[in-house]
């Protein structure tokens, strides 16, 4: 499996504050992998590295195996849709398009006309005049008609109402699935990325707290609920992602691939969010890295 | 690119172009009439303008002036800030284009589009401007009665070529303040003051040293005695001024020395009584005003020489115009690109 996005050590600083230090993570070509985290983790900073829009203070990005933004090579090989899906509130959507023809030479007319005929974009229409979501999707069609190998999307629903935002990812996946590009899209709603990723980052105060398919995410971890007993008594498979206790129960939730055969325990299923919510929640202890469950254990 | 670039640049240029076409019809119209008035009145030209003349004139001075200044601001600063206020750039750099090749294509159509724009103007201003330029009254007899001459700082900016490298400079100034400050209505703002900045420093301590200027040291004679200054005061400073060899020269010191060669603050005392009549007795104090020569002149300036007073002048002939027009033009086309090498190297490495 392929990376089409490597980080090493990679920090970005503004001024005095670090709004992204010693960041490691490799994403695989082919899924479409979801970025979480809470406000500051550096989602933004980390993805505006990878599109080539900021240069790295420390550390090294590799992205479709090149340095980000190097050459018209490297840049058509990335579509980047940023923050607030920028588009040029003077210029018309037909001349967004137009813009695009120019400017790319992989461009997909095809495609790009398509796309905005079946959002029922009027051509003539300034990109100004245009919704929230509208322009969005403009921003995205825009994205994909450049017919990338990586589309990176920056929180691209978040100011969106549930209605466009359904519509937007609904459309990205459409793409997706039709053109088998790899997409990295960060989010803080999770809900929307258990709809449309495969993958999953969980990045808190620059680090990866939790990486990994979301179907095997889902698959391991369980809600232990039983009566109150010390969590060292588990079996070794099973890490402890966070615990709490009442007077006469115990409440865990735990890591492990195997099955749960402690019959004191009732098993629940997590959702999603509930998993990545866990991850998120731990304090930052210093002891990062790549097992956070085994110390929890220590506790 | 080139397309996007003139796409974002239309309106603006629109504007400009417009307003260009419009004055460059005005100079069409009434320019024939002052050449055909140059031709019959060749030293009076001055007694046959109208008013409707006088106010092209300045007009076409004003226009000169502001004309670079409108396309720094207007067309320079939001290139690059706007962009960066809309978070557009953010879209622009991740088309397969790089940020290098982004803005050199904005800043090379849109330096072309403003030279000639302004190439349109100067060429329009000059050729009308230019029977009037220096152009002088048929009883004229003191200095003050002539139209600046095209070499003097009033006229020169706004003839020749100079003008296509103000824009330039302006255009260049305009996208790096906006670059810096990333806000469109400061880098307009900024813009503004340091071209005018330049604008009033680059004929003070530039443009008279882009070519050592010429040094005349005459006899002062009746023939080209123009005036004494008298500074009221406590001890009254007496100067005299007199008039270059040649007509449309740049004058840039006019000055007394005396036997040694050294500048004299103040000519002797005894002129005041004996070269000028008294000053009226309504005149206010610490006034300056030229005084017509007396018919007691003659002795007056011959005892001047035998004490051995010389005038000196420093000037910039007349004939070199158009040498002073390419060094002041090369001169800002050098500092543009200076500043687009800036501009690059920031957009590089500084902008996100």
């Amino acid at each position: 499996m392929s990376a089409v996005l490597r980080a090493e050590g990679l920090g970005k600083r503004y001024r005095r504050r670090w709004a992204l230090s010693d960041c490691t993570l490799d994403i695989p070509a082919g899924h479409v992998t979801g970025l979480v985290g809470p406000n500051g983790a550096g989602k933004t900073t980390l993805l505006s590295l990878a599109a080539g829009m900021l240069a790295p203070t420390s550390g090294t990005v590799e992205v479709c195996g090149g340095r980000p933004a190097s050459g018209a090579a490297q840049l058509a090989k990335v579509g980047f849709v940023a923050q607030d899906t920028p588009t040029y509130s003077r210029l018309s959507v037909g001349d967004h398009l137009r813009m695009g023809a120019r400017l790319n030479p992989r461009w997909d007319d095809t495609l790009a006309r398509a796309r905005i005929e079946r959002l029922g974009l009027d051509p003539a229409k300034r990109a100004g005049k245009l919704s929230h979501g509208q322009r969005g999707q403009l921003a995205l069609t825009l994205g994909l008609a450049k017919r990338p190998e990586l589309l990176i999307l920056d929180e691209p629903v978040a100011s969106l109402d549930p209605l466009a935002r359904r519509e937007f990812l609904q459309g990205l996946m459409e793409a997706v699935a039709e053109h088998g590009l790899s997409v990295v899209l960060s989010s803080h709603l999770i809900a929307d990325l258990e709809r449309v990723c495969d993958h999953l980052i969980v990045l808190v105060d620059s680090q990866v707290r939790l990486v990994g398919d979301v179907d095997t995410l889902l698959a391991t971890h369980h809600r232990l609920t039983g009566p109150r007993r010390d969590p060292p008594a588990l079996p070794a498979d099973q890490h402890v992602v966070s615990a709490s206790h009442t007077d006469r129960q115990t409440t865990l939730v735990v890591r492990t691939s195997a099955p749960i055969h402690d019959p004191a325990w009732t098993v629940g299923q997590l959702g999603l969010e509930d998993v990545v919510l866990e991850y998120m929640r731990r304090p930052a202890d210093g002891q990062r890295g790549s097992r956070p469950a085994a110390l929890e254990v220590l506790r | 690119m080139i397309w996007l670039t003139w796409r974002q640049l239309r309106t603006q240029a629109a504007a400009v172009y417009a307003a260009v076409a419009a004055f460059a019809v005005v100079l069409a119209i009434t320019g024939p009439r002052l050449l055909d008035l140059s031709r019959a009145y060749p030293n009076a030209v001055l007694d046959y303008l109208t008013r409707t003349d006088r106010n092209l004139y300045v007009a076409g001075l004003m226009v000169m002036a502001l004309a670079p200044a409108i396309i720094g601001a207007f067309w320079g600063a939001p290139m690059v800030a706007r962009e960066m206020e809309g978070g557009t750039h953010r879209l622009a750099w991740n088309q397969t284009v790089t940020r290098t090749r982004w803005l050199a294509t904005k800043l090379g159509v849109t330096a072309l589009a403003a030279a000639a724009a302004v190439g349109v103007l100067t060429l329009g201003v000059t050729w009308w401007a230019r029977p009037l330029d220096g152009a002088q009254g048929g009883n004229s007899v003191t200095l003050g009665d002539a139209l600046p001459a095209r070499l003097t700082p009033v006229s020169f900016a706004m003839r020749g070529i100079a003008p296509v490298g103000y824009a330039v400079f302006a255009l260049v100034l305009g996208v790096a303040t906006g670059i810096i400050l990333r806000r469109t209505v400061p880098a307009m703002a900024l813009t503004l003051a340091v071209f005018t900045a330049v604008q009033i420093a680059v004929p003070l301590w530039v443009r008279p040293h882009l070519v050592p200027p010429a040094r005349h040291t005459v006899t002062i004679t009746e023939a080209n005695f123009a005036g004494i200054n008298v500074l009221e005061g406590p001890t009254p400073m007496v100067q005299l001024v007199v008039r270059a060899s040649e007509p449309g020269a740049w004058v840039l010191s006019n000055q007394t020395v005396d036997a040694s060669g050294r500048p004299v603050d103040t000519l002797p005392s005894w002129m005041v009584d004996k070269c000028i009549p008294p000053p009226p007795p309504s005149a206010p104090p610490f006034s300056s005003k030229p005084v017509a020569p007396e018919p007691d002149m003659h002795s007056c300036l011959t005892r001047l020489t035998d004490l051995g007073y010389r005038q000196q002048v420093v000037y910039q002939p007349a004939s070199r115009f158009w040498t002073l027009q390419w060094a002041e033009t090369a001169l800002f086309l050098a500092v543009s690109a200076l500043l687009a090498g800036f501009c690059f190297w920031w957009t590089r490495h500084r902008l996100s």
